[in-house]
């Protein structure tokens, strides 16, 4: 038998190497959820690519997700687009979350040209994220905004109904929201292991 | 090396043929009276087939059929040659229209910011030959020699005098641009060129001929200047294209635009100004012109966004009748400023910029389709927000709970089980415009688990009225 030495003495000597797993890089978008963010691979929005919301029916918490994010984007002087919202953004609530409304620009469209304006958008890489509510866009559709988002750089954000949980869909990060209990989950990240547990939302 | 010639040997054949997506198919010109039409010019292919320049039409109707025609217009070429001083109006301040079918220029001056002459001269031939027509450059110490040598000559710099006395030596007496009659007569006495016309005493000249032949002489050795009246660009932009046969799509029109609007960033690339709004006349054989009508937010001037946003317009408008003419005019043509660009950006090469983007929107989608946001200072929810942008940061609000979406019409909220989790608070306004409310305000939350903002009017049993979502 050796000489007993102590596990403290190899380890200060830096004799043994310790398998650690590293700390993942902060993302460049977080969420403004610290719960969120922690299960997420990327740590926050995955960058430059479309994240799906899903929801089953409106004013469930689904814009309080994105607010945190909007409100750092329009603060560095980025540019927001929504593409042809389902109601009109109230400036009071969305100035009190901190977006700067300046920054915002809305986009009338019909629901055939809305796919096209949200492409142009991405592609253009001018805008810092845009928003966007398509209503019967099937895959083909979200893999060219996942592609445009990636060509321009950007960030896309689309709402979509909770039954198209079932499709399939190229989106790097699908959401769910809950509303009894308020909560979201998630379905799909790119790089990672979807979270089993869902995270609560506060507020609502 | 002061002046620059640009001589076009085949203008009335290029203004023709640029307009044509295929340039390649014979075409003549046509000249002379209704009773005896003649053929003026020819390009190429049509030499090939054997037809020449004064043949008359029936004779070359008679040689072969497969031939287009168009329309010898000497009015027409002049406008040519004022659209091409235009453009070359962006390199020179002193752009002189003095010989037909030719352009001059002074270019010592411009040679700082564009370069040395072999890059400039790179630079002219790329952009006209962009534009579509055929030249002939020559640079030379003064204009009337740069003229002369470019009738010999295509891409001849001349350093200085002397050199230009080498060069002027071999020129044939038919070629030195002197009066016909001149020529003639010279050639007659045994002179062959014009080293040897100089040669000749001044005062046996002076004695056989008038005073342009010696006064010709002296403007090309530089003793004497030439007296040039300088271009002014217009302060309009108008052209026309004729087009041969009735057109039912637009697909058809999208050649003739790209052109139109190439000569329009042409045309204020030699002015330094932009164009924000320019009307496309599409001229109809029976009825008035259709005229569609584009507007920009801001100045521009780059051809491929033009193209770009007047085809936006033009894909959109249904016309009754068939176009046999396309005409392009810009009347107010402001100053352009250019887009600041940061030399630290990091976003990808290929942005386009907001600007850019916000007009291909509106191009497609309607003048008023993309919008700004801003809050209004009025407590009914309905006026609270305006759809322009601000120009100035706006206040810190009360942090009162507001719902992020605003209904465009309240509805009933007929639904049962639906919960008050605040309120009331009440909003009384709008008495000075007729459009005053009184009404209580909840936040509610329904059975599904939506929170909503409801009212509900003072003084009505209604029920509760939804007007946003707490999303």
């Amino acid at each position: 038998m050796g000489a007993v030495v102590a596990l403290d003495a190899l380890f200060n000597g830096g004799r043994v190497w310790k398998g650690r797993p590293a700390a993942s890089p902060a993302s460049v978008h977080p969420t403004g959820l610290a719960a969120l963010d922690a299960v997420l691979p990327t740590g926050g929005w995955p960058e430059s690519a479309l994240s799906e919301i899903l929801m089953a029916k409106d004013g469930v918490g689904e814009l309080q997700l994105v607010l945190p994010t909007l409100a750092r984007l329009s603060a560095a002087g980025e540019r927001i687009v929504l593409v042809a919202p389902p109601y009109t953004p109230y400036p009071h609530a969305w100035q009190n979350a901190g977006v700067d409304v300046r920054q915002l620009s809305v986009v009338r469209a019909e629901e055939r040209d809305a796919l096209w304006a949200v492409e142009q958008c991405l592609r253009s890489g001018s805008c810092g994220a845009v928003l966007c509510w398509p209503r019967k866009a099937d895959d083909r559709a979200l893999r060219r905004l996942q592609v445009a988002a990636e060509t321009g750089q950007t960030l896309a954000f689309a709402w979509r109904a909770l039954s198209e949980a079932l499709n399939a869909s190229p989106a790097a990060l699908r959401l769910a929201v809950d509303a009894r209990p308020a909560q979201v989950r998630v379905l799909k990240c790119r790089g990672g292991l979807a979270h089993p547990a869902p995270i609560a939302l506060v507020g609502h | 090396m002061r002046w620059v010639c640009i001589v076009f040997p085949q203008l009335a054949l290029d203004a023709v043929q640029r307009m044509h997506p295929a340039p390649d198919e014979p075409l003549a010109l046509l000249a002379g009276t209704p009773q005896r039409r003649v053929l003026q010019t020819v390009n190429a292919a049509a030499h090939a087939l054997g037809l020449r320049p004064g043949q008359s039409l029936t004779a070359a109707h008679a040689l072969v059929n497969t031939f287009a025609c168009a329309e010898y217009d000497p009015v027409e070429i002049e406008r040519w040659q004022q659209f091409l001083a235009a453009w070359a109006y962006q390199f020179s301040s002193q752009v002189s229209v003095f010989y037909p079918r030719a352009l001059l220029f002074e270019i010592e001056s411009s040679l700082g910011l564009f370069g040395p002459w072999p890059r400039f001269e790179a630079r002219l031939r790329k952009e006209l030959t962009e534009l579509g027509f055929r030249h002939r450059i020559v640079a030379a110490p003064n204009p009337a020699a740069a003229r002369v040598l470019a009738n010999l000559y295509d891409g001849l710099a001349v350093a200085d005098d002397q050199a230009l006395m080498q060069a002027l030596a071999p020129l044939p007496i038919d070629r030195a641009g002197l009066d016909p009659q001149a020529a003639i007569a010279l050639s007659r006495m045994g002179l062959r060129s014009l080293a040897q016309v100089q040669a000749l005493p001044r005062h046996t000249l002076a004695r056989r001929f008038d005073a342009t032949l010696l006064k010709h002489l002296d403007a090309l050795s530089g003793q004497r200047p030439l007296a040039l009246g300088f271009y002014q660009p217009p302060d309009r932009f108008d052209v026309r294209i004729e087009l041969n046969f009735d057109v039912q799509s637009h697909q058809a029109l999208l050649f003739p635009l790209r052109r139109l609007t190439g000569d329009l960033s042409a045309f204020l690339c030699g002015r330094d100004s932009g164009v924000q709004r320019f009307d496309l006349h599409l001229e109809h054989a029976q009825a008035a012109d259709s005229v569609i009508k584009v507007g920009l937010l801001s100045a521009e001037r780059d051809a491929a966004m033009l193209f770009e946003l007047a085809r936006g317009r033009l894909e959109q408008v249904q016309v009754s009748a068939a176009v046999r003419g396309f005409r392009l005019v810009a009347q107010d043509l402001p100053v352009f400023v250019p887009q600041r660009q940061d030399l630290f950006d990091d976003r990808p090469q290929q942005t386009l910029p907001w600007e850019q983007l916000r007009e291909r929107l509106r191009a497609r989608l309607g003048d008023e389709a993309v919008q700004g946001l801003r809050f209004h200072a009025d407590h009914r929810p309905e006026c609270a927000w305006q759809a322009a942008a601000d120009k100035n940061p706006c206040p810190t609000l009360n942090k009162v709970q507001r719902p992020g979406w605003l209904l465009n019409e309240p509805t009933l909220l007929a639904e049962p089980g639906v919960q008050i989790l605040m309120g009331p608070e009440r909003i009384e306004s709008g008495w000075w415009d007729g459009a005053d409310i009184r009404r209580d305000y909840y936040l509610i939350q329904t059975r599904a688990g939506q929170q909503g903002w409801a009212y509900r009017t003072v003084g009505q049993s209604d029920g509760l009225w939804l007007q946003g979502w707490f999303a």
